[in-house]
């Protein structure tokens, strides 16, 4: 066995083995399970929410874009920053809410602020619609970023199913908690080899970032400002996209979700007024972009222009150490995923649509069936059909993001009605897919959801106006 | 709406100004600050402001709550 491939398989049986113990001596019921008993204090909460929003996908995209794309990369660092401040004021009230009346996800708000459970449906397919594709992607990075760190020594399809079978058991086993200390090694690994190779590829390419900088701007000065190397993406397209994926962020239902696992409202706060700071590791991903740009010209796509430059520059069990990093920068989110997956599935549709007396403890032995159910699903588009669910991600944010209006008005609009929540998100994504779909995004220079999203504002608050009052939620 | 939240609102507008609003207009190569180009020196400085900005709400936010300002 190499040192590369002992460092991979090392780390994640030992990223598992944390999220086994996380779940000792713990009674797993559905509160336990799926919101961690509603008592994460901050220092947890920002390891799980960092856990989150720091997935593999962000780093091979981020180098990707600066490579192939250049500046319209920097929007990565921007939306971020703007999520942490809305949900500043938004997920507080949010909490509040799901303290008071016990909420579990995300539709559990709709349901509950709205008092429509037809509306609560429509918004669990939503969010289930959304986790799929972008588990599979988690998974798809998975393997990629193994099989390059450990020269093929381990196949995509190995790496794949040995760690997402360990993510999914200590899933069933530990429930959020178990993703929250895996996040406690993720975190450490992954800010170590960012910082090693953000600081350390462009010093010994060009003797220091300046360096490297002076070189790009002799080169090619367009693809350090915006629109960069893809003309469609200038400042107008950054601006609404930053606002939309900003906007989306705590849409996505697994981080909506963290807002009811807080112990106080407080926490939140003080989660949301330092979360922007880990943002700026991001910015150190852009250098490995950049650097590869001038040092390996020409690749075919970006994706891979971080790995093979640290493979270029780096002995082999750092290459190792990398994809190890990258293998549980995947795990963590999965885990989330899987869960409000599950969740989503077993509270929101199965209880909901199908069996309204059912008791928490049965949901919560579906939501353990649903997490075998999603988690194959899963294995299988990873595995077998890799392009099946291509389109849906491209809707992504763009789905999620028409969400918000929803969430926001009913916290505080006291006119929005139900059907007009309804009438705009469907308006919403179909405007986004069409033109997502259509090949018409950016629209007009901006980004297709934010289009839909506007379109999704003016429907929900002609529909309110129009319509009766709705009724209030019961008190307690 | 209470004034401490006009306070705090006020200073959860500040990033959105800087790192969208302003774009327009500090969108350029030069002056290279530390080494970065100016337009990207300028979104990671407005990044690492912003949680100054949302300290100072939260402290808005938490003085009204203990009734060391604002009205009764």
């Amino acid at each position: 066995m190499t040192p590369a491939l002992a460092i991979i398989l090392g780390v994640i049986l030992a990223a598992a083995a944390a999220g086994f113990l996380a779940g000792r001596r713990i009674p797993m019921n559905l509160e336990n399970w799926t919101v961690g008993g509603r008592k994460f204090g901050v220092v947890i909460i920002w390891l799980l929410m960092a856990g989150e929003v720091y997935t593999t996908f962000t780093f091979l995209g981020a180098s990707g874009w600066a490579y192939a794309k250049g500046a319209p990369t920097y929007y990565i660092l921007i939306y971020g920053a703007l999520a942490y401040v809305l949900s500043f004021f938004i997920l507080p009230e949010i909490w509040k809410i799901g303290k008071k009346a016990g909420l579990h996800t995300q539709p559990d708000f709709f349901v509950h602020v709205f008092q429509s459970r037809g509306l609560g449906i429509l918004v669990a397919v939503i969010g289930i619609v959304s986790i799929l594709p972008y588990l599979q992607l988690q998974l798809a990075g998975l393997g990629l970023i193994v099989e390059a760190a450990s020269d093929g020594a381990v196949s995509s399809t190995a790496a794949i199913l040995l760690s997402f079978v360990l993510t999914t058991a200590f899933v069933l086993t530990s429930g959020l908690r178990g993703s929250a200390w895996v996040s406690v090694i993720k975190d450490i690994l992954m800010l170590a080899a960012v910082g090693i190779v953000g600081f350390g590829l462009p010093k010994i390419h060009f003797g220091s970032i300046g360096g490297m900088f002076r070189a790009l701007m002799d080169k090619a000065p367009g693809h350090l400002v915006f629109p960069g190397a893809a003309p469609a993406m200038g400042v107008p397209w950054v601006m609404s996209t930053v606002l939309l994926t900003g906007m989306g962020f705590y849409m996505w239902p697994q981080l909506f979700g963290t807002a009811f696992s807080a112990k106080s409202d407080r926490i939140i706060r003080r989660n949301a007024v330092i979360m922007p700071l880990y943002q700026i590791p991001i910015v150190l991903v852009f250098f490995v972009g950049f650097t590869a740009f001038l040092v390996l010209p020409g690749l075919k796509t970006g994706d891979l222009s971080l790995l093979m430059l640290i493979r270029r520059t780096y002995p082999p069990w750092f290459v190792g150490f990398v994809g190890a990093a990258g293998a549980v920068t995947a795990m963590v989110p999965s885990s989330v995923l899987v869960l409000s997956a599950a969740a989503l599935l077993s509270k929101n549709v199965y209880r909901a649509g199908f069996r309204p007396g059912a008791s928490d403890a049965e949901v919560m032995r579906v939501s353990r069936g649903m997490v075998l159910a999603v988690a194959t699903a899963a294995l299988v588009f990873a595995l077998v059909l890799p392009n099946a669910l291509v389109n849906l991600l491209l809707l992504g944010y763009d789905g999620v993001a028409q969400l918000f209006p929803g969430v926001v008005l009913g916290l505080f609009w006291k006119k929005v009605t139900r059907r007009g929540v309804a009438a705009g998100l469907a308006a919403g994504i179909a405007v986004a897919a069409f033109l997502v779909f259509g090949k018409h995004d950016p629209f007009c220079g901006l980004n297709a959801g934010f289009v839909a999203l506007l379109v999704n504002v003016l429907i929900v608050t002609v529909v309110s106006l129009a319509g009766r009052r709705r009724p209030a939620p019961p008190a307690g | 709406m209470r004034p401490a939240m006009k306070k705090a609102l006020f200073c959860g507008a500040v990033p959105f100004v800087a790192l969208v609003a302003a774009l327009p207009f500090v969108n350029r190569l030069r002056p290279v600050v530390f080494g970065l180009p100016f337009v990207l020196f300028w979104i990671l400085a407005w990044v690492a402001l912003t949680p100054l900005f949302l300290y100072l709400a939260d402290r808005f936010l938490r003085k009204d709550k203990n009734g060391k300002d604002g009205r009764p």
